[in-house]
């Protein structure tokens, strides 16, 4: 089906440390951030893939939509980042060069958000869909999103999103995640609005080197431009950070079935072990 | 007290495509990154499930072909006029593939490259047409059947193995009627052929059994012709479980355009117009450097789970004291443990840095062979005497060329309008290259995959118990295995050292060793913690002893060096190719140092990680320079006929060694610094893929 309708699609998202590290908070120059946080891997806050899949989606389900990709992060972790991203549909990346360590207020990030979004060369708000993550991976806030929205002026807002039906009128159906694994259903008359991806339902796109190497093209000057912006505000700020204080102890077992797994943790619960 | 190391964290992405010179090819990056999501998810998850323990091909080993497929792997090969994404030469784009894949399992690996294989014989030899086909047929996702194939050459005993040329495989012809192409009958059975489970072509040599068809030639053999195409039963094979192996036996008409390269009908008879020797000349000199470099992938993949293991060997004690050396460090706090993971560690970075550098000579050679060809036949060169002329004069200028590079300064060479020309010129530096090529295609086959199998032993040995086990993390023991398969196929040590002791006397070849020794000495005096003396004289004491065995005689009569005395050439064809592994290890530490501070997270680590880097460069050329002066000296005086001529022939030997024995003062350091290093550096709280 083709919708003779026309989106502009903003998705915010960018990088955030590798889970699998050691992740070691540090205050360096009065600032606080990850012990040798520049050399540590970084991956795609995985909400990035959920509203790149869904903006790929709506975009072929309608007609001339545009995709833009605003990223607040450091600059130089972009490039090897979007390597991936960039096989998976075409778009348009907008760079913010800041860290992104997860110590930075979500107000600060989403004011250098709103600003790059309003920056976007012909980027008409009332089409606008400002998509993201419900959360993100890096401290989860989840308010990011949120700001970004009333900072632009868009005040519908749909969270824990997991499907959105475009309607030929230009309006759409949102699926949103209550409590208990329920979804409330909301019709909305059209854009402008803000929807916080949950998983989304489709699966993940294919990494096609093909487009990867169309949309590298356009992604690396966009990285060169990225200005550097200061995210510190005034009356925030970390007095302390500490790694959670829990002792991992792994056991690698294969094949035990799940009743077996919950029965056992039921009775570690019980026992008191878990503190 | 504790020191702070410099090295904080593993070195990622940015360093090492400086080091390896891929930092300006996204084509390179990308496949790099989506080469290493599949391995280190489904094909990780095969092996870790247990997929190795089967030889029978299963559905799950057939979906990784596919994540191959879905990832762009499988269409890296091919040209973009054929739907593949990478213009040019794809020589260093599958050594990255290589490498990322056998990180995680060998077998994947081979896999994933084994119908490269089978398409390179029509890639480097076949008609437009044969190209077209073939290439184009094999790119995933066009729709219609995916072309998979498998490279037959292998024969069942007594017939070809390490001896191609004894061939049972038959070419005769069934039918040929009048003014239409001939239908020829084609017997082959095969041996150890890989990805025969689900080939649906072979491209296999033959011989002729037919008067009316001259020599031997490669042939297609298709899934549909008529006839039997059997795939016989899987290879029993101990490694490399993830690919598929086995012994077909084939008996098919096909029509006479199915010979590779073409042929020409003269007097009445079928000329292939390539033999088969000619045609796995030009496939094996691009592919073997790839096997190299699965290898030196499993050494560097060991450094992750060894730290990991030696510093978490005592935790879980109830009187965990977490502040204690023990709990922090456990078996990282003793000396061995840490040294010898450092000469693994500096054994795969040379390994590395060998292969891949041999993978961007063949990009370059790949690029220049056709205007190389063109050249040549603008000047009406087809072949025969005319070439053998023109490659003399070619050769003697590409020697002034080099004679000039090693005596003008950089302003003269800027100038020089001799040096320009001569450098500018695309035979003269085909000619060049071609000679390094011919040693640096078997140098990294044979040594990584030898030596690295050898070292991946150590790696094992430093896990305990756990390193032999199904379960130990990062497949160790799998690694160490398929190491000793990628020592064999594609031709066995024997077959590399046979075409190193040819080539290695090659006088361009051995004037641009001398080059790249000047070039070292030169790097020593800027840096002179990097092993870069050590690798020159350890250079100056092989040219020297090869030269010598060259002209001289032994006790017994018989000339020191001769290619049929293999018992001499052969250890110095060893020598040479691990003399070459430091060479490259240190010329790619300094692009790091050059280019790296251009790359802001590679500059952030550069003041840890070079110092590190360097010093892992002096381990292996430690270690090396000890191998080559031992199977030097080892040859010279113990074929000399007593100690008295031991001890009055040969003065310059003894002074080129002592030279060398010099430039080791205080050196071994780099190995404590090295493995104290090991302990500090930080490490991802688990592997990124399953165990
Ligand atoms: C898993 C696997 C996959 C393979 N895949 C393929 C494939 O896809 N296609 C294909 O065509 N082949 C394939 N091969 C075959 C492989 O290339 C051969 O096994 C290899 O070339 C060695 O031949 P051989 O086993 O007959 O050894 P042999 O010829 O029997 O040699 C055995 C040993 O004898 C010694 N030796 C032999 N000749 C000499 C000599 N002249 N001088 C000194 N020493 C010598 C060496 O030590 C050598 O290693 C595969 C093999 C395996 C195991």
């Amino acid at each position: 089906m083709s919708i003779d309708h026309t989106y502009h699609l903003v998705i915010c998202g960018s990088v955030v440390p590798d889970p699998l590290q050691s992740l070691e908070p540090v205050v360096t120059q009065g600032k606080p951030g990850l012990k040798n946080e520049l050399m540590l891997p970084m991956v795609l806050d995985p909400f990035v893939n959920h509203s790149l899949n869904e903006a790929a989606k709506l975009r072929e389900a309608t007609k001339d939509t545009q995709v833009h990709l605003v990223a607040v992060g450091p600059k130089a972790k972009l490039q090897q980042l979007m390597m991936v991203l960039a096989q998976k549909t075409a778009f348009n990346l907008v760079a913010v060069d800041a860290p992104a360590g997860g110590f930075i207020d979500s107000h600060t990030v989403a004011a250098a958000l709103a600003e790059a979004i309003k920056a976007i060369p012909g980027l008409d708000l009332q089409k606008t869909l400002v998509f993201g993550g419900w959360s993100s991976a890096s401290r989860a806030s989840g308010t990011t999103l949120q700001l970004v929205g009333e900072k632009l002026g868009i005040t519908e807002q749909f969270f824990g999103v997991d499907r959105l039906t475009p309607a030929a009128d230009g309006g759409f159906t949102v699926l949103e995640r209550v409590e208990a694994g329920q979804h409330l259903e909301t019709q909305v008359a059209g854009a402008p609005a803000v929807i916080g991806w949950a998983t989304g339902e489709l699966p993940e796109l294919p990494n096609n080197p093909k487009i990867g190497m169309m949309n590298m093209a356009k992604i690396m000057p966009a990285i060169g431009k990225a200005k550097a912006v200061d995210l510190a505000s005034a009356g925030f700020s970390v007095v302390d950070t500490a790694l959670p204080a829990e002792k991992r102890q792994t056991r690698v077992v294969k094949d035990m079935p799940a009743a077996a797994v919950a029965a056992e943790i039921k009775e570690w619960i019980a026992s008191g072990k878990a503190g | 007290m504790e020191q702070e190391s410099g090295l904080k964290t593993l070195p990622g992405d940015e360093v090492r495509q400086i080091q390896w010179g891929f930092s300006d090819r996204y084509d390179l990056q990308m496949l790099v990154a989506n080469a290493r999501r599949v391995a280190r998810t489904i094909v990780a998850k095969n092996v870790a499930e247990g997929e190795r323990n089967t030889h029978e091909w299963t559905k799950k080993k057939a979906a990784m072909i596919d994540a191959f497929d879905e990832a762009g792997l499988t269409a890296a090969f091919m040209d973009v006029e054929h739907g593949g994404f990478i213009d040019g030469p794809k020589n260093l784009a599958l050594a990255l593939m290589a490498f990322e894949i056998s990180w995680v399992d060998g077998g994947a690996a081979t896999a994933g490259l084994a119908g490269n294989l089978a398409l390179s014989p029509i890639n480097e030899c076949g008609t437009p047409e044969q190209r077209a086909r073939y290439m184009g047929g094999a790119v995933p996702g066009k729709g219609g059947k995916l072309l998979r194939g498998s490279f037959d050459l292998t024969e069942p005993l007594p017939y070809a193995g390490v001896d191609g040329s004894m061939l049972s495989g038959t070419m005769r012809i069934e039918k040929w009627e009048e003014g239409k192409e001939p239908i020829l009958k084609i017997e082959k059975r095969g041996r150890f052929i890989t990805n025969m489970a689900y080939a649906n072509f072979v491209t296999a040599a033959v011989g002729s059994a037919d008067e009316r068809i001259k020599g031997s030639t490669m042939v297609i053999l298709e899934e549909t012709d008529p006839g039997l195409y059997d795939r016989g039963v899987a290879t029993k094979k101990m490694t490399h479980q993830l690919s598929s192996t086995h012994d077909p036996v084939f008996s098919l008409s096909v029509p006479a355009s199915r010979i590779i390269g073409g042929y020409d009908i003269v007097d009445g008879k079928i000329v292939p117009r390539l033999d088969h020797g000619s045609i796995i000349e030009a496939v094996f000199s691009h592919t073997r450097v790839t096997v190299g470099i699965m290898t030196a992938a499993k050494l560097l993949s060991a450094v992750e789970p060894l730290i990991r293991y030696h510093r978490q060997r005592y935790r879980g004690t109830s009187a965990d004291d977490v502040a204690s050396p023990r709990f922090k460090l456990g078996i990282q706090q003793k000396e061995d443990a840490q040294q010898r993971l450092a000469d693994i560690w500096a054994a795969g970075e040379a390994m590395c840095s060998l292969g891949f550098a041999a993978a961007r000579l063949f990009d370059k050679i790949d690029a220049l062979v056709k205007i190389r060809k063109e050249i040549l036949a603008k000047k009406g060169i087809t072949g025969g005497r005319a070439l053998y002329k023109e490659t003399k004069a070619i050769e003697a200028q590409a020697m002034e060329y080099l004679k000039l590079d090693g005596s003008l300064t950089e302003a003269q060479k800027a100038t020089d309008a001799k040096y320009r020309a001569l450098k500018e010129d695309p035979l003269i530096q085909f000619a060049l290259l071609d000679t390094l090529g011919n040693v640096y295609c078997p140098a990294p086959k044979l040594w990584n995959t030898g030596h690295g199998t050898n070292m991946m032993r150590e790696a094992v040995a430093l896990m305990g118990g756990y390193g032999i086990t199904e379960d130990a993390p990062g497949y160790l023991c799998n690694k160490w295995v398929d190491g000793q398969l990628e020592a064999t196929y594609e031709g066995p040590e024997v077959v590399q050292r046979r075409q190193i002791s040819l080539t290695m006397t090659n006088e361009l070849f051995l004037e641009q060793l001398r080059l790249a020794l000047a070039e070292l000495e030169a790097i020593h005096r800027e840096m002179p913690n990097v092993g870069a003396a050590i690798t020159a004289r350890a250079g100056k004491l092989f040219l020297f002893a090869l030269d010598y065995m060259q002209k001289t005689n032994d006790a017994t009569g018989k000339k020191y060096f001769h290619a049929n005395r293999q018992g001499v050439s052969f250890p110095l064809a060893d020598a040479l190719a691990c003399l070459l592994g430091s060479v490259e290890q240190i010329r790619d530490l300094v692009r790091l140092k050059n280019e790296g501070p251009q790359n802001p997270v590679a500059a952030e680590s550069l003041p840890g990680l070079l110092p590190f880097m360097g010093d892992l460069c002096v381990i292996q050329a430690l270690d090396m320079a000890g191998e080559v002066e031992k199977v030097l000296t080892e040859l010279i005086y113990g074929y000399m006929a007593d100690p008295a001529s031991v001890r009055t022939t040969l003065k310059e030997y003894q002074e080129l060694r002592l030279a060398l024995e010099e430039s080791m003062a205080g050196q071994r350091s780099a190995r404590d610094r090295a493995g104290y290093a090991l302990t500090q550096v930080s490490i991802p709280e688990v592997l990124d893929y399953p165990q």
